[in-house]
């Protein structure tokens, strides 16, 4: 059911009207000044920088590398723990440190259970935006179990503060690993459960396929990443090309847009590539599982004081959101020089004027909800 | 009931207005009914609770506390805002649906008013729900609430064809405007030697028509997946934007009014209104009201059901709806219930 709506039929007056930053579906404080022809959007301006906080700033007035990292959590709060994960392995890089086998593998699982959970609140909210309340709720209880593993061995829900220079704050609880296995095996049914009643439901078909179509060689040209640039059919996932920590040891595949109810990189696309990769997710997780030592002192690596060369460094990593960058430049000084962060969302979220042109109102609030943005990541 | 009431309240003029506002105190007990069901049901839909704690017993005074907040909130009118219209806009949509109350025949023993055009006037009346949204929506001198405005005026205009029609083809088969007439020609239990002689029964195109209404009736009383004209996530609240306190507690209560007296109606056309299902077994005028509120309560659930499982529409797949796929259905509908009358 694709409609042809043409905006000049009869020559009326164009609206400005402002969502934002108080509004129910920009995902925080984003402001989009928009231009509407009737219900026909002509022009979108996102305006950001309601949820500033200086992150780069503090992260310079810091005297200590670690002392940085629960600055990184709250970038992008709803994936603390794949923020802490790159900047960690930024930091070690320049440190030219080795962490302990076991040390890696509880932070890989940690980052996949938080893509996860991450993907979860995108998924949810994503059907939130287009009306379909209780697909949002059945989400919440799901990553409610990953947010309880997080407590048992953080202590916290949200900011963990766990990942630390060298190694782990602590060592992992002796039920982590059995109620992590527990979490994927309950899991598995859970996400064929909401293809059932979201992915595949026909009103939500209607609302997100065709809509918001994002070409392959424009998400490119936007160095989009991410779910929004897989989407699109782009096959580039930084775990498989450009491997860190030890993501070359997994067998897993990428999932990208196929437009299997519609165009290649609509909306669709975009919610279809997060739920794969939840599955996806989910195969790693066993893996290393499996291969995880269970002996192994996790603050084995761990330097009573960070003694920092002189050196500059990037490292890129795989968020749910796409790819992070961490440049951070040491001048032997205990605190650094210059922390700066290529936040995906940020660069995602600009691509939104391009794909929204022409698109209803109602169109407009399926694509920022299919960019899954988090506005904390993209002010900083 | 005018009669029982007269012998037993002393002044006729006393006895007239009670029996008047006897839909009424059943509309406040059904939306702190219903209110509150919805939560529990929403609850139950999304393995969670619900409301608790107010009240004891499962949050049963749940929607007391939230009307008794409600009712002590500031009254906020916008600075620029036309204050009469916005006013005057959440008492006018109550009006309209309280009005329409009165060719509902809630048991053989009580009906408003008998007119011999029931359904037209129901029809009518709650044309007026309409022109109070648009002049809600344009009194507020919102943007949100306009662009809310505009799409109720468009989905009600439409969405009133298929619900006429659907309405028409039973009237044609009952011959009759009057509600009560039409209950009770689907009295006794004479189909097939046990079921009742309800409408739906009738005749097999009549169960189309059924689905064609109660599709029509949820855009409507704007329900999901239909809910356009406040729809939460797009227009933040839609024409109710700039309303708080009891005035947006009116529209509250209006759209559960509205949803009960669609659902009514739909009882009566096509369900056999106050007769029992069980013939003579369990009839009477109290066991009639009781077996009326059941059936529409039923329907007023099955909203409340897809309202929690559905997404939205977008508004042209709302539009394409009705006038591409409901509007020809129904007139195509409304031909064979019209033939198979004629031939059998």
């Amino acid at each position: 059911m694709t409609h042809q709506i043409s905006a000049n039929v009869q020559e009326t007056r164009e609206m400005t009207i402002n969502m934002g930053p108080q509004h129910p579906s920009t995902h925080g404080v984003l402001r989009l000044e928009v231009v509407l022809n009737g219900e026909v959007v002509s022009r979108v301006h996102p305006h950001i920088g309601y949820l500033h906080r200086c992150f780069e700033k503090h992260a310079e007035a810091m005297d200590d590398y670690s002392k940085v990292i629960p600055y990184t959590d709250r970038i992008d709060y709803v994936s603390a723990m794949n923020q802490e994960h790159g900047y960690v392995i930024a930091v070690e890089k320049l440190l030219q440190l080795e962490v302990p086998e076991r040390v890696e593998y509880v932070r890989v699982i940690l980052a996949e259970l938080q893509r996860i959970a991450s993907h979860l609140l995108g998924i949810g909210t994503f059907g939130l935006d287009l009306g379909a309340f209780t697909p949002f709720l059945y989400c919440f209880i799901e990553r409610e179990k990953i947010l309880t593993i997080f407590e048992k061995i953080s202590g916290a829900r949200l900011l963990y503060n766990y990942i630390c220079v060298g190694g782990l704050m602590r060592d992992v609880p002796d039920s982590f690993k059995p109620e992590t296995a527990d979490f994927v095996k309950t899991f598995r049914p859970k996400i064929k459960e909401l293809n059932d009643l979201l992915s595949y439901n026909k009103i939500f078909i209607d609302r997100t396929a065709n809509i918001g179509i994002l070409p392959a060689e424009v998400a490119l040209n936007y160095a989009a990443s991410g779910p929004m640039l897989r989407g699109s059919g782009v096959s580039w996932d930084l775990r498989k090309n450009d491997p860190y920590s030890i993501y070359d040891r997994f067998e897993f595949d990428i999932p990208v847009g196929s437009g299997e109810v519609g165009t290649v990189g609509d909306c669709w696309d975009r919610y279809m590539v997060r739920v794969r990769e939840m599955e996806q997710s989910l195969v790693i997780i066993e893996q290393a599982l499996e291969q995880m030592p269970d002996e192994g002192n996790v603050m084995e690596a761990v330097p009573k004081r960070i003694r920092m060369k002189e050196g500059e460094v990037y490292v890129r990593t795989e968020t749910p959101r796409g790819e992070l960058g961490y440049y951070i430049i040491s001048d032997k000084s205990p605190s650094p020089f210059r922390v700066k962060v290529r936040a995906p969302s940020f660069v995602n979220l600009s691509i939104l004027p391009a794909i929204s042109r022409g698109a209803l109102l109602s169109d407009l609030v399926a694509i920022v909800g299919s960019i899954d943005i988090v506005l904390g990541e993209v002010d900083r | 009931m005018l009669e029982f009431l007269e012998n037993i309240i002393p002044s006729s003029t006393i006895a007239l207005v009670v029996f008047a506002l006897f839909p009424l105190v059943l509309i406040l007990v059904y939306a702190l009914f219903a209110i509150w069901a919805e939560r529990k049901i929403a609850g139950f839909i999304q393995d969670r609770l619900g409301p608790m704690r107010t009240g004891g017993f499962h949050g049963w005074a749940q929607t007391i506390a939230d009307m008794l907040k409600l009712i002590q909130k500031e009254d906020i009118i916008p600075k620029d805002a036309s204050s009469f219209l916005f006013k005057l806009a959440p008492f006018m949509i109550f009006t309209a649906s309280y009005a329409a109350f009165a060719v509902i025949p809630f048991s053989s023993g009580y009906i408003g008013s008998n007119i011999n055009i029931g359904a037209f006037y129901l029809l009518a009346i709650t044309s007026f729900l309409t022109i109070s949204i648009i002049m809600a929506s344009w009194a507020s001198n919102n943007k949100w609430s306009l662009v809310g405005g505009m799409r109720t005026a468009a989905q009600m205009v439409s969405y009133e064809v298929p619900t006429i029609v659907t309405v028409l083809s039973v009237l044609i088969v009952a011959s009759s405007m009057n509600l009560m007439t039409i209950t009770e020609m689907q009295t006794g239990n004479d189909i097939m030697g046990f079921l009742p002689n309800w409408f739906i029964f009738q005749n097999p195109f009549l169960i189309v028509a059924f689905a064609l209404f109660f599709i029509s009736m949820l855009a409507e009383s704007h329900r999901v997946p239909f809910d356009l004209p406040e729809s939460e996530s797009e227009l933040v609240a839609g024409y109710q934007t700039e309303y708080s306190g009891m005035r947006w507690g009116m529209f509250m209560l209006a759209e559960y009014a509205d949803m009960l007296l669609l659902s009514l109606l739909g009882a009566t056309l096509f369900f056999g209104g106050w007769n029992s299902p069980f013939g003579t077994f369990m009839s009477g005028p109290v066991w009639g009201f009781g077996w009326f509120m059941l059936k529409g309560m039923l329907l007023v659930f099955v909203m409340m059901w897809i309202r929690w499982t559905l997404p939205r529409y977008r508004v042209d797949q709302l539009m394409h709806i009705c006038w591409s796929i409901l509007i020809p259905l129904s007139f195509v509908n409304f031909v064979l219930v019209a033939l198979w009358e004629m031939i059998f």
